[in-house]
C-alpha cells in the first residue's frame, strides 16, 4: 500500500512540474528543438544535474540506497529507437510522459498522440521477435553499465573511476551547462525586406 | 503561467531525486505497453496466463525477462502504472490552478498554427503519427525521455547517453525543417 501511495504522490508531483516547466506544451518543445528558445533544455539540464548531485551525494553520505539505481542496457537499438523517438517528439511536440500530462490538462491533440502511442507500442510488441533475431538488441559496451564504477552498485563501470564522485562532477557540469547555454542558439531572423 | 527555467529545473531535479531515494528511477513508456496488454487481454483473455513459475504471455514481448510485463498486465495496481495515472492527475490539477490551457491552444498549439494553419485534422493526424513513432521508438530503445534521458543520464548510465544522442540527432533537424515560422 505504501508503494501505491508513493506512486500517487511522486507521480502527481512529476505531472504538476512537467506542466509548470512547460514540457507538456508543444510550442515550448518546438522552440527548444528548433533552437529558438532553449529555456526548457536549460531546465532539463539543471534537473539532471540536480538529481545526479543529490543522488550520488546521498549515496556517499549513506542516505540513498545504491540498490535503488536502475540502469538500462546499452544496445544498438537504443540509438535507433532514440532517433525514432526524437523525430516523433519533434513532429508531435509530445513524448510519452508529457503527452499524458497534456491530455489530462485539456489538450485534445494529445489524445491523438496517446492513441497513436498505444498503436505504436502494440506494433512494437508484434514486431519484437524480428528485432530480437536481428541482433540489434544484443548488449554493447557491457550492457548495463555506468560511466564510472559506483561503489556497492550491481552495475559495472565503463571505467574504473569512482562512479559516485564522477556522478557528482558530471552533475555539476550539467548544472554549469544549464547556466552557460544562451536562451537562443540560432540567429534572429532579419525583418522581411521590402520587395525590389 | 509557467515558472522560470531555474525554479522549474530545480523542482524537476528534486522530483527525480525523490523518486530514486524513495522507490526507483522514473520511467513512463513501458506503461503504454501495459495498457495495451490490459486492453488486449480483455478482448482476448488467453493473452496473459498464470503458470506455476509465475505470470507469462503468448506475446513474446510481454513474456520477456521472466514475464515482468505480463505480471504488470495481470495486476495493474502496481507502482509504475499508478505512477503514470497520478501524473495525469497532477498535470490536470496544476493546469487548472494556473487557469487552464487557453481555448485556442487546446487543439492546435501556437507554434503549429504559425507554421501549418488552422486545420485541426492536420494537427491531429500529426499528433497521432508522432505518437506512433515516439512509442515504437521508445520501446525499441527500452525507455523514453524520462527513463532513458533523464533518469539514465542522472545515473551516468551509458545507455542514457546513447539514447539522448539519438533523440536530439533526429529531433533538432526535424524541428528546424518543420517549424521555420516563429510563434
Amino acid at each position: 500500500m505504501t508503494t501505491i501511495l508513493l506512486a500517487i504522490v511522486i507521480g502527481a508531483a512529476f505531472g504538476a512540474v512537467l506542466d509548470r516547466v512547460g514540457a507538456s506544451n508543444p510550442t515550448y518543445i518546438g522552440k527548444m528543438l528548433n533552437l529558438t528558445n532553449v529555456n526548457l533544455a536549460k531546465s532539463i539540464l539543471l534537473a539532471i544535474g540536480t538529481g545526479s548531485v543529490l543522488m550520488f551525494g546521498g549515496q556517499m553520505a549513506g542516505i540513498v540506497d545504491v540498490g535503488h539505481m536502475s540502469v538500462k542496457t546499452a544496445y544498438a537499438g537504443v540509438f535507433i529507437g532514440g532517433l525514432m523517438l526524437g523525430a516523433g517528439w519533434a513532429i508531435a511536440g509530445y513524448c510519452p510522459g508529457t503527452g499524458v500530462v497534456a491530455a489530462a490538462s485539456g489538450r485534445k491533440d494529445a489524445l491523438f498522440f496517446i492513441a497513436g502511442g498505444l498503436l505504436g507500442a502494440a506494433a512494437y510488441m508484434a514486431t519484437y521477435p524480428a528485432w530480437k533475431a536481428s541482433g540489434l538488441l544484443d548488449k554493447i559496451a557491457g550492457g548495463k553499465v555506468t560511466l564510472g564504477t559506483v561503489p556497492g552498485a550491481e552495475y559495472e563501470g565503463l571505467t574504473a573511476m569512482p562512479g559516485d564522485l564522477m556522478g557528482i562532477v558530471l552533475g555539476l557540469c550539467f548544472i554549469a551547462l544549464a547556466f552557460a547555454l544562451p536562451e537562443r542558439l540560432v540567429p534572429q531572423k532579419a525583418a522581411p525586406q521590402p520587395a525590389e | 503561467m509557467s515558472i522560470n527555467w531555474k525554479a522549474g529545473g530545480l523542482l524537476l531535479g528534486l522530483v527525480f531525486f525523490l523518486a530514486v531515494l524513495l522507490v526507483k528511477p522514473i520511467g513512463v513508456s513501458t506503461q503504454f505497453v501495459i495498457l495495451d496488454g490490459i486492453i488486449a487481454d480483455t478482448v482476448n483473455p488467453g493473452l496473459v496466463t498464470q503458470t506455476e513459475e509465475g505470470v507469462t504471455s503468448t506475446n513474446a514481448y510481454l513474456a520477456k525477462s521472466g514475464g515482468k510485463y505480463a505480471k504488470a498486465v495481470a495486476d495493474p495496481l502496481n507502482y509504475s502504472f499508478v505512477f503514470v495515472l497520478a501524473m495525469a492527475l497532477g498535470g490536470l490539477a496544476s493546469a487548472k490552478l494556473r487557469g487552464g490551457i487557453p481555448q485556442g491552444d487546446r487543439s492546435i498549439p501556437a507554434l503549429w498554427r504559425a507554421n501549418f494553419g488552422d486545420s485541426t485534422a492536420k494537427r491531429y493526424a500529426a499528433a497521432f503519427l508522432g505518437g506512433f513513432i515516439v512509442l515504437y521508438g521508445a520501446r525499441l530503445a527500452g525507455g523514453c525521455t524520462s527513463g532513458h534521458m533523464m533518469s539514465g543520464m542522472m545515473q551516468t548510465a551509458v545507455s542514457g547517453y546513447i539514447f539522448a544522442a539519438g533523440a536530439f540527432a533526429a529531433a533538432i533537424p526535424v524541428s528546424m525543417i518543420m517549424f521555420k515560422q516563429e510563434a
